[in-house]
């Protein structure tokens, strides 16, 4: 769990260039990280190819906090 | 001037399909030959763009499915290892005057050329994305500015084009997609050789150029707008007709 948060912090980090204080499990990718709908879809694909998985466009929606990503990768790995 | 892109370009058996692959192919471009049918003629494509001394390959699909699109798109990228340029070109007609265009005349022709280029384009767009950078080019057709009688389904099918590329260059200018239409007139094709001569001189008539336009002219348009040459160029339609249309 704590290692799934940190992976997909670090990716945040990078991609967002946001302060690795605000990406906590509450955080809204939009409202709170200030990213873009574009931006969520590529922070798709980037956790797609860092857990080696895929995320069906369905699945994809449903993700809006960093907590829903680390659940999603939790539970379906 | 496309040294190591790699280029998929739908319907390139023959027509206007075959002269974009060859032309970009003699840019430099590594070629994705893509055919629904004609196999052999495509065959052939891949046989004189090795000649030219590039590298080519045939992919059988059809555009208006999307486990085709995907089976496709995935082959390529195995195959060359990245997806530079797509040009959307694969068409159909079933010209009908619209009260006698069945049902099945209209939906095959949208299948084909409208959602074949979505399908194509979202496709491509995971690559292209990754890469931070891609070029797609969709050959749509004057008519679908115009309109012409005879054509609803054509014609609704290639303004829909426009549309479309129109709010693909938006979403994806922020990832230095570009994304151009270009708007053939009448070009020396299989399709204008069916025509009679009557209709071929009407045709002349409308045209300022007077006279057909030929693959390759659209096919070097086509090389400007994957090149580095049209770097500021995204969302446009150009026209390819002999100054038929202004």
């Amino acid at each position: 769990m704590a290692d799934t948060l940190e992976r997909i912090k670090k990716i945040i980090v990078d991609r967002l260039d946001v302060e690795e204080s605000k990406v906590t499990m509450e955080a809204s990718f939009k409202d709170d990280l200030e990213a873009d709908s574009l931006d969520v879809v590529e922070l798709v694909m980037e956790l797609e190819d860092e857990f080696d998985m895929e995320i069906s466009d369905d699945d994809a929606e449903k993700i809006q906090t960093v907590g829903d990503a680390v659940n999603y990768i939790n539970s379906n790995q | 001037m496309l040294q190591g892109k790699v280029a998929l370009v739908t319907g390139a058996s023959r027509g206007i399909g075959r002269a974009i692959a060859l032309e970009l192919a003699k840019q430099g471009a590594k070629v994705a030959v893509n055919f629904a049918g004609s196999e052999d003629k495509a065959q052939r494509v891949v046989e004189e763009i090795q000649q030219l001394g590039s590298e080519a390959i045939k992919v059988k699909a059809n555009v208006s499915l999307e486990t085709d699109v995907k089976d496709m798109i995935k082959q390529v990228v195995n195959e060359f290892g990245s997806l530079d340029i797509l040009v959307n070109n694969a068409g159909i007609t079933r010209d009908n005057l619209l009260m006698r265009m069945k049902e099945e005349e209209f939906d095959e022709v949208i299948q084909t050329n409208l959602k074949g280029v979505f399908l194509c384009t979202k496709g491509v767009t995971r690559q292209m994305m990754k890469q931070k950078s891609g070029r797609i080019i969709n050959i749509a057709s004057i008519v679908g500015v115009s309109g012409n009688p005879g054509q609803a389904n054509y014609v609704a099918a290639k303004a829909g084009v426009i549309g479309l590329t129109k709010t693909t260059a938006k979403e994806l200018a922020s990832r230095n997609i570009l994304v151009n239409a270009i708007a053939p007139g009448f070009i020396e094709t299989d399709m204008t050789d069916k025509l009679s001569e009557d209709q071929q001189s009407g045709i002349m008539d409308m045209i300022p150029l007077a006279k057909l336009g030929k693959a390759e002219d659209v096919a070097r348009v086509v090389r400007f707008l994957a090149s580095e040459d049209s770097n500021y160029i995204t969302g446009q339609t150009i026209h390819v007709d002999g100054g038929m249309v202004m």
